[in-house]
């Protein structure tokens, strides 16, 4: 029988959905060796049994938290898959605003409609045996995991730094050209795609285990970064890990 | 007459969730509603404060599918604010880019939502075994469409190169050839798309109260960005945008209504191709002649037609531009700087309408006020006064047929991929 399937979608957007549908070249064989049984939505289903549910998206909502809880009983192996479900990614911003002002804010007098909770990443709600990092998560990534799932094993994530795969790709470093770039402390798996591209690096994929941060601020302050600048930069993707800028600027 | 009700939970999304809702009593229209339910984001909120050049980069995130859309709106936001003037090849390259994104958008949206209907199927994942040379080519075709953007800027969702007065890495020529290769690797694919949708035929629908909406620009059919013109005849710039259209928040909609000159109005590639259909590239108009798309057309089923029309477009425009940059010297390119501060507006044509990016920046270059009008939203209400249309279009009709003909509209409207499957009742794809 084959291993059964589903994915699921929380606050996102839904890009990392989209960048499993744009496998194409593997697409007919990954449905050769998987029976997709959702790829959303499945609640009203009730009754699925799941090998491996991949969860994107943060938890944002009550009813989001109890939707994750119910995936979580019926499958076997929980991934979350993404930055807005393994770090909080961008959705977190709006916990450093008053929620209340934020919701009054975008709908006006029609706030009340429309509850937020502050958000959660996928781990904060229930247990999760692999987080797939990423903004969005890379399809060979997500490849790898998934026939390593296959064969019954947990997959590891990469040690190393996103500057490791950056040397490897034969970039010339962004210090260099005067850019700061958040590379030495976040975790690798990417491919170093942004640094290829010209954009520093945002740290869309967390910090490696314990980062050096006082040496990489100093480094940014160094490079006339200001506290705002600095904070900014961390707390693009990371507002869930708050980092004390205090005894690096109070002088 | 009897009575029906009609209770679709969670059918489509606007960056998510939304229901369908018809109770008819007695052949009158008690309740309908098409309810979005989505979990919002506050995208507006979490802008203030933040460095005009994370905009782009934070607004991507509204949408996985239009994320280049969004990062042009945004770009496009900032630079009017701040006085940026982009160098000319600057904008070549950038049309490109949105219109590798429209490609990809709609051979995604007719091939995988649209067609199985057609081939009475329930998703892609069966024609697979019933028509694999259908599906394949589905998937040869979006992956030239995705592998033109991911060449130029490193990734289709959420691309990386683009930011206001450039680009952070300008492509090589022998990258930008590459992408004119893919395109014209196509060509055979694209004639067997036109002759697989050229079969299909849309359902009937006649409203002709619909107020058209969408980007104008001299001398070419406009989806980089434009004027804002409507149907019924005003043409004004994109920061008159809030005297042309007004949002409302509807208590059953987490996405907010809007309306301009009418009660509601309709934005996307019917649209555009009502009012922008005479600078379309030969090839398209040819097709649109022959499928006998004669504008202006008001079945709104035929937005699936105008996709149709503009993936022809979008790919001779796209091999033009590939030219165009290629004849150019391939010089430095550097990012222009901000003359001035103040507030800007962006508009942009993504695959499913007008989006509008509205910011205001202070002289620190951080936004303290920030307004993003999506395209999917501005049907909402236009959506429904066609659902209205249907509903008493089909009186006595099998409710069955009824909730069918409903979901295939809101379908033929694009909302987004995974609303659309949802409405199919598709498990995947």
């Amino acid at each position: 029988m084959k291993p059964k399937v589903g994915v699921f979608s929380f606050t996102s957007c839904e890009g990392c959905q989209l960048t499993i549908l744009n496998l194409e070249d593997e697409m007919l064989d990954l449905l050769g060796a998987i029976e997709i049984v959702n790829f959303r939505e499945a609640i009203d289903e009730r009754g699925h049994e799941y090998d491996v549910a991949f969860v994107e998206g943060s938890i944002t909502t009550p009813e989001e938290a109890e939707e994750v809880r119910e995936i979580r009983e019926r499958t076997k192996i929980l991934v979350a898959l993404g930055a807005c479900a393994t770090l909080g990614g961008i959705n977190a911003i709006k916990n450093r605003h008053d929620l209340h002002q934020v919701r009054r804010k975008v709908y006006g007098d029609g706030a009340h409609h429309f509850p937020t909770e502050a958000t959660q990443r996928v781990r904060d709600v229930v247990p999760v045996e692999y987080e797939m990092h990423g903004c969005p998560i890379s399809k060979r990534e997500f490849l790898q995991v998934t026939k390593t799932l296959l064969l019954g094993r947990v997959p590891r994530p990469s040690p190393h730094a996103v500057c490791t795969e950056c040397k490897t790709a034969g970039n010339v470093c962004l210090f260099d050209k005067g850019i700061c770039c958040l590379g030495p402390i976040t975790r690798a798996g990417c491919g170093a795609i942004c640094p290829t591209y010209g954009g520093d690096c945002v740290a869309c994929r967390g910090l490696v285990d314990e980062p050096n941060l006082a040496s990489m601020i100093e480094i940014m302050k160094s490079k006339g970064m200001s506290r705002q600048e600095v904070e900014d930069r961390l707390t693009q993707f990371n507002t869930l890990e708050p980092v004390d800028l205090e005894p690096h600027f109070s002088s | 007459m009897k009575g029906y009700e009609i209770n679709v939970h969670h059918i489509t999304r606007i960056e998510g969730h939304g229901n369908l809702v018809v109770n008819v009593k007695d052949g009158h229209i008690e309740e309908l509603r098409l309810e979005i339910v989505e979990s919002p984001r506050f995208f507006e909120a979490m802008l203030e404060g933040r460095r005009y050049d994370e905009a782009p980069w934070i607004t991507a995130r509204i949408c996985g599918i239009c994320a280049l859309g969004h990062t042009t709106a945004s770009i496009l936001a900032a630079e009017d604010a701040l006085g940026i003037e982009p160098d000319e090849e600057t904008v070549l390259l950038r049309k490109l880019l949105v219109d590798g994104e429209t490609l990809q958008s709609h051979i995604l949206h007719l091939y995988f939502l649209v067609a199985p209907d057609f081939f009475n199927a329930g998703s892609v994942i069966p024609l697979a075994e019933t028509h694999p040379e259908v599906v394949k080519r589905a998937l040869r075709l979006k992956k030239m469409a995705n592998a033109s953007v991911e060449t130029l800027v490193g990734r289709k969702v959420h691309p990386i190169g683009m930011m206001p007065g450039g680009f952070r890495r300008w492509p090589l020529p022998e990258e930008i050839g590459e992408v004119k290769r893919l395109l014209l690797e196509a060509r055979e694919d694209l004639t067997a798309t036109v002759e697989l949708f050229r079969r299909l035929d849309m359902p009937p629908l006649r409203r002709d109260e619909t107020e058209y909406l969408a980007l104008r620009e001299d001398g070419e059919y406009a989806l980089y960005t434009g004027q804002i013109a409507s149907s019924l005849g005003t043409i004004s710039p994109p920061r008159t945008y809030r005297d042309r259209i007004h949002e409302t928040v509807a208590p059953h909609s987490s996405a907010k209504h809007v309306s301009a000159e009418r009660d509601s109005f309709a934005v996307g590639a019917l649209a555009r191709y009502n009012l922008n259909h005479d600078r379309l590239r030969p090839w398209a108009k040819a097709v649109a002649a022959e499928l006998g798309l004669e504008p202006p057309v008001t079945n709104p089923f035929h937005n699936n037609t105008a996709q149709l029309v503009e993936i022809l477009h979008c790919y001779e425009d796209a091999l033009e531009l590939c030219d165009q940059l290629l004849e150019r010297p391939n010089g430095d390119h550097r990012i222009q700087e901000p003359t001035r501060h103040g507030r800007g507006v962006g508009a942009s044509e993504v695959p499913r309408g007008t989006l509008y990016h509205d910011y205001r920046i202070d002289e620190s270059g951080r936004i303290t006020e920030a307004n993003c009008i999506i395209p999917t939203g501005q049907n909402l209400a236009n959506i429904e006064a066609d659902m209205r249309q249907v509903v008493s279009d089909m009186a006595g009709g099998e409710p069955n047929d009824i909730q069918q003909r409903l979901e295939m509209l809101v379908r033929a409207y694009d909302p987004c991929i995974s609303c659309s499957c949802h409405f199919l009742d598709v498990e995947f794809v």
